[in-house]
């Protein structure tokens, strides 16, 4: 499979490694050059250095190609727009994206695109755990 | 009408008092502290301190009721999220968005932000238009540039000084809207003969602009 990973701090990092060592064909695009250092030695896809909102960058990380794009930025209007690129645009079956301020997911309301709210699924954990047990 | 205008430098200082003078109701979003002050001093509008991407501060800019969004922020993805909250969370119904990477244009428009600011596109173009030819001005793009009105001034060099517009061989797709002659506006008919000096402004397509000025100023652009 064909994973396009964007943003590469910790979470995008972590998961670039994983499918990597997995065995799946990972390209990592990031902003800044030094977020490439998050890869651990196990990583051996591509990465790409360039803001992923601008179309040409999207195009060298070959999103057209792409089975999956998942977008992990630390910018929940960045995540949102390179969301809709890949899903709207390029007709990518699997858009997957993180979402930091759960009160911005509803931008995802009608679109086939993946959203994981990392402070909600924190909260609903918490939560269950005190008032189950 | 009521406006929300959310980012944007100075310019929303001019805008609101051009917006208010109209009579419409104005609302503005703005991270700035400080210019939120000096706004809410000079304005009797309803001035919101924060970021206009997130829905509680375009609730408190009273959203719910706006007939229009206006995003100025320097950062599209910024643009792109405001006008898109505006239209699925608050029903907006016109959204307006500056953009700052010119390849963007074509991303809002299919993701539903129906006018689009290419500001970058905008100060090309006019750049390139005066330094082809100063006698040439456009003066506005209509339909998102599927129509141009320009003026042109006709000097020495014109071959259609001294002819009626009968006689002009003019290529098709272009209309004669008036002429400014010294003070006066002239509606042109068949018979109206263009002098030296004359400001003809014509309404063309924009890919038949080129042959219209050619065509009237004898210059080939």
């Amino acid at each position: 499979m064909y994973v396009l990973v964007i943003g590469c701090g910790r979470t995008g990092a972590y998961l670039a490694n994983d499918l990597s060592k997995a065995g799946e064909v990972v390209v990592v695009i990031d902003s800044k050059n030094k977020s490439f250092k998050n890869l651990s030695s196990e990583f051996t896809g591509f990465t790409i250095n360039g803001d992923a909102t601008e179309i040409d960058v999207l195009k060298e990380g070959k999103i057209d190609k792409a089975d999956v794009v998942v977008v992990t930025t630390n910018n929940d209007n960045v995540n949102a727009m390179v969301a809709q690129i890949a899903k709207e645009l390029y007709n990518v079956s699997k858009v997957m994206v993180r979402v930091l301020d759960p009160e911005k997911e509803v931008i995802y309301k009608g679109l086939d695109v993946m959203t994981i709210t990392a402070t909600q699924l924190l909260v609903d954990r918490f939560k269950e755990e005190i008032i189950t047990n | 009408m009521r406006i929300i205008i959310v980012g944007g430098g100075k310019i929303v200082y001019y805008l609101t008092k051009n917006f208010i003078s109209k009579g419409y109701k104005v609302s503005i979003i703005n991270k700035d502290k400080e210019y939120c002050e000096l706004l809410a001093r000079e304005f009797n509008s309803l001035i919101v301190n924060g970021d206009g991407s997130k829905p509680k501060y375009l609730e408190e800019a009273e959203a719910n009721k706006a007939d229009a969004i206006l995003a100025l922020t320097g950062n599209d993805p910024d643009n792109l999220f405001i006008c898109q909250l505006a239209k699925k969370e608050f029903e907006i119904p016109k959204s307006f968005s500056v953009i700052n990477n010119p390849d963007n244009e074509t991303i809002f428009k299919s993701l539903g932000i129906e006018t689009i600011f290419n500001t970058t596109k905008l100060i090309s173009l006019l750049i390139e238009q005066r330094i082809d030819t100063s006698d040439v001005n456009n003066l506005l793009a209509i339909e998102e540039g599927r129509v141009n009105i320009s003026q042109i001034i006709l000097r020495e060099t014109s071959p259609v000084i001294g002819k009626t517009l009968k006689e002009i061989d003019l290529p098709e797709d272009i209309v004669f809207g008036c002429i400014i002659r010294d003070e006066h506006v002239l509606i042109p008919k068949g018979k109206t003969k263009l002098l030296l000096g004359d400001k003809v402004l014509i309404i063309t397509l924009p890919e038949k602009q080129g042959e219209a000025f050619a065509a009237l100023s004898g210059e080939q652009l």
